[in-house]
């Protein structure tokens, strides 16, 4: 008894707090816009009994489902997506490993402390922290003041509102979940792994290629999906640091929400970016189990 | 090392035996702490050498300096008539084989050996001959396709071993290779080590704090102290011929005795103690000293009565008795408070014992059982 409530807790949770308002955000994507409240029809009418559920049932239909397919707007919001969480993630890796590589080969004492000035940015709130980039990639921002000064350029740079500061905003939103899981693969490794490969014959390049990227593969791997599938969902970066040409799926769904109050079509437009975050889901949970395995 | 008296194999001995080692004068600093000092040594081909000494003595830096993970600081090294000072580690005709057998966790066994073929200039194409040959000289066929993770301690052991030498290297250094094995499969593994050196032919170095271990493999030990060379000689010189306190010490049991020799045509005659008979041992020494006399256990006899006919006789109680099984170690206690060794071997299964505790005994030994040190 005791442990079917210690299993059913975590169950009970995600079923409530998950699987719940999943269902209703399923059931709203097959509703239709109606001028109510709440904005959508069909409502269930249990007065009626069974015959108010078959017509509640008879009433919802995939025409939104249908309505996404047809205006090209949403596919290629979605597509636009994928390309900017794609090179924010590769951005974001061309950042982290080199910090990880240096917090893994640091001195044992200082590791802690390089650990905490990894997580410390997460003290603040994060939507302060996107602000904060305004004030540094505006035109009058302390980084064209700065490049001015030193002469480099003659004319500011316009980082602000183009899909640039997205990335910038990304790489730096999500570098520590890029960072601790390589750190984590390549902190394991044993340091004589590399003088064996030299010993057997390798350069100092070849020892990096040949064990070191191996080994922090399965690191690599996760950092890449922490980083990429919240970054495919992500709003507030792109709306306070992206331009108007900046086509994110998580704008979009944030209009038909807000702006046109289309709860229906904002739905639908949610369930189907699960759907396409399902499969990365899926591969991050195979290498997290590969690993185990090797680990085990 | 087992072998018949015609063909010893001892090329230290023959001075136009060319070394395939040589240490000149070798000195390595780390900041302030001085890791080798000043050291000068040569190593034969084909040799089993074995480095022995306490841990921070020396002998894992001089290992890598042969590696070529660390340079001297003055000095140089040569190999095969050749200063390696400049050769990086992965030029050297020499492979490591590591404490921690760093075996690549996410290549098979196969794959490990393959390593270093891989990076040499040999033929793809016979490249998994030499694989299956080394798999077969270590047993390991039956695993070639596991990784690191799913084979035992023992067999790890032995892919390190078969990693390391298959490129056939001039030189193979072990670096505590049997550390991490339990007591039982490291006996088996030393001679299987030392089968394995002698198929091949390459000249091993071993690393090793365990004594026993480098009596078992070597040909010639060198017993390290503070980064320095104490003594380099055979097995059996090392334990019966130490040159000083130290090595005596350091290999195996010893009853050391303080005293003055007084030296007359090769035998000292050594007074140690007030009221009792000096000891007499030959000795190559000519002029008087002050000495440290050294004699094993083993080489001790124990009487209930007083022995005829031995040089060095003393009279004590018995103190303690350490039963080993094969053999037995008494503590007898001198009038004066002193406590000698002395073992005897248990060559009868069922025997009465013939002496208890606080028996009076008689201790006694010839005068070339013991050793009389200056050093």
């Amino acid at each position: 008894m005791r442990r079917f409530t210690l299993i059913a807790i975590p169950y009970l949770w995600l079923f409530a707090l998950f699987l719940v308002p999943f269902l209703i955000v399923v059931r709203i994507s097959f509703s239709y816009y109606e001028l109510s409240i709440p904005p959508y029809g069909p409502q269930l009418d249990l007065s009626t009994g069974w015959d108010g559920v078959k017509a509640f049932f008879a009433e919802l239909n995939w025409e939104n489902y249908a309505f996404l397919t047809g205006d090209d707007l949403y596919w290629k919001a979605y597509l636009s997506s994928l390309k900017i969480a794609l090179i924010a993630t590769f951005f974001t890796l061309l950042v982290g490993f080199p910090i990880a590589y240096a917090m893994a080969k640091a001195a044992e004492e200082w590791r802690p402390m390089l650990m905490m000035l990894i997580i410390l940015p997460f003290w603040t709130s994060f939507l302060i922290r996107v602000y904060a980039w305004i004030g540094i990639l505006g035109t009058e921002g302390y980084l064209n003041q700065l490049l001015l000064g030193i002469g480099l350029i003659d004319a500011p740079l316009t980082i602000l509102n183009t899909n640039v500061a997205v990335y910038i905003g990304i790489v730096y939103t999500y570098l520590p979940f890029m960072v601790l899981p390589i750190y984590a693969a390549l902190e394991k490794m044993d340091d004589s792994l590399l003088e064996a490969a030299e010993d057997l014959g390798c350069t100092r390049t070849q020892a990096f290629w040949l064990v070191t990227a191996p080994l922090a593969k399965s690191g690599i791997i996760a950092g890449c999906f922490l980083v990429f599938i919240p970054s495919l969902g992500e709003f507030v970066i792109p709306s306070l640091l992206g331009g108007s040409d900046t086509l994110m799926i998580g704008k979009v769904l944030w209009e038909e929400f807000f702006s046109n109050r289309d709860w229906p079509v904002a739905s639908t437009v949610a369930v189907i970016l699960l759907l396409i975050l399902i499969i990365p889901i899926i591969l991050f949970q195979r290498n997290e189990q590969k690993q185990r395995e090797t680990d085990g | 090392m087992a072998q018949s008296p015609q063909d010893v194999f001892a090329p230290w001995e023959d001075a136009t035996e060319k070394p395939l080692i040589r240490f000149r004068n070798v000195t390595k600093n780390f900041g302030d702490f001085t890791a080798i000092d000043d050291l000068t040594l040569d190593i034969y081909a084909k040799e089993f050498f074995a480095l022995l000494g306490p841990s921070g003595c020396g002998k894992t830096t001089l290992m890598r300096m042969l590696a070529g993970f660390e340079k001297p600081t003055t000095g140089t090294i040569e190999l095969d008539g050749k200063d390696i000072a400049n050769v990086p580690p992965n030029q050297r005709a020499v492979n490591m084989m590591f404490q921690s057998y760093a075996l690549f966790p996410h290549l098979s066994v196969y794959e490990n050996i393959a390593f270093g073929l891989k990076r040499s200039d040999m033929d793809k194409a016979d490249i998994p001959a030499r694989v299956d040959e080394m798999l077969r000289l270590t047993r390991l066929q039956k695993f070639a396709k596991r990784k690191p993770h799913q084979i035992s301690g023992g067999q790890r052991q032995r892919v390190a071993l078969a990693r390391s030498l298959a490129k056939a290297p001039k030189l193979l250094l072990l670096d505590e290779p049997l550390g991490a094995l339990d007591k039982k499969l490291r006996h088996e593994t030393q001679f299987e080590l030392m089968d394995i050196q002698e198929k091949t032919g390459t000249t091993f170095v071993i690393v090793t704090h365990d004594q026993e271990e480098a009596m078992t493999v070597a040909s010639r030990v060198a017993v390290m102290d503070a980064g320095v060379i104490v003594q380099v000689a055979t097995p059996d010189r090392i334990y019966e011929n130490p040159n000083s306190v130290y090595v005596a010490d350091f290999i195996g049991e010893v009853n050391f005795i303080e005293g003055h020799a007084a030296v007359v045509d090769g035998v000292a005659t050594i007074s140690w103690a007030e009221g009792q008979p000096p000891i007499r041992a030959k000795t190559d020494l000519s002029a008087d000293t002050q000495c440290t006399y050294a004699v094993r256990p083993e080489k001790i006899t124990i009487t209930q009565d007083e022995p005829q006919d031995r040089p060095n006789k003393i009279k004590g109680a018995v103190l303690d008795i350490a039963y080993l099984g094969n053999i037995s170690t008494y503590h007898v206690e001198l009038p004066d408070g002193k406590v000698i060794k002395a073992q005897t071997a248990n060559d009868r299964r069922i025997a009465r014992r013939s002496f208890t505790w606080e028996d009076t005994v008689w201790l006694s030994w010839t005068d070339t059982a013991g050793v009389v040190l200056t050093a």
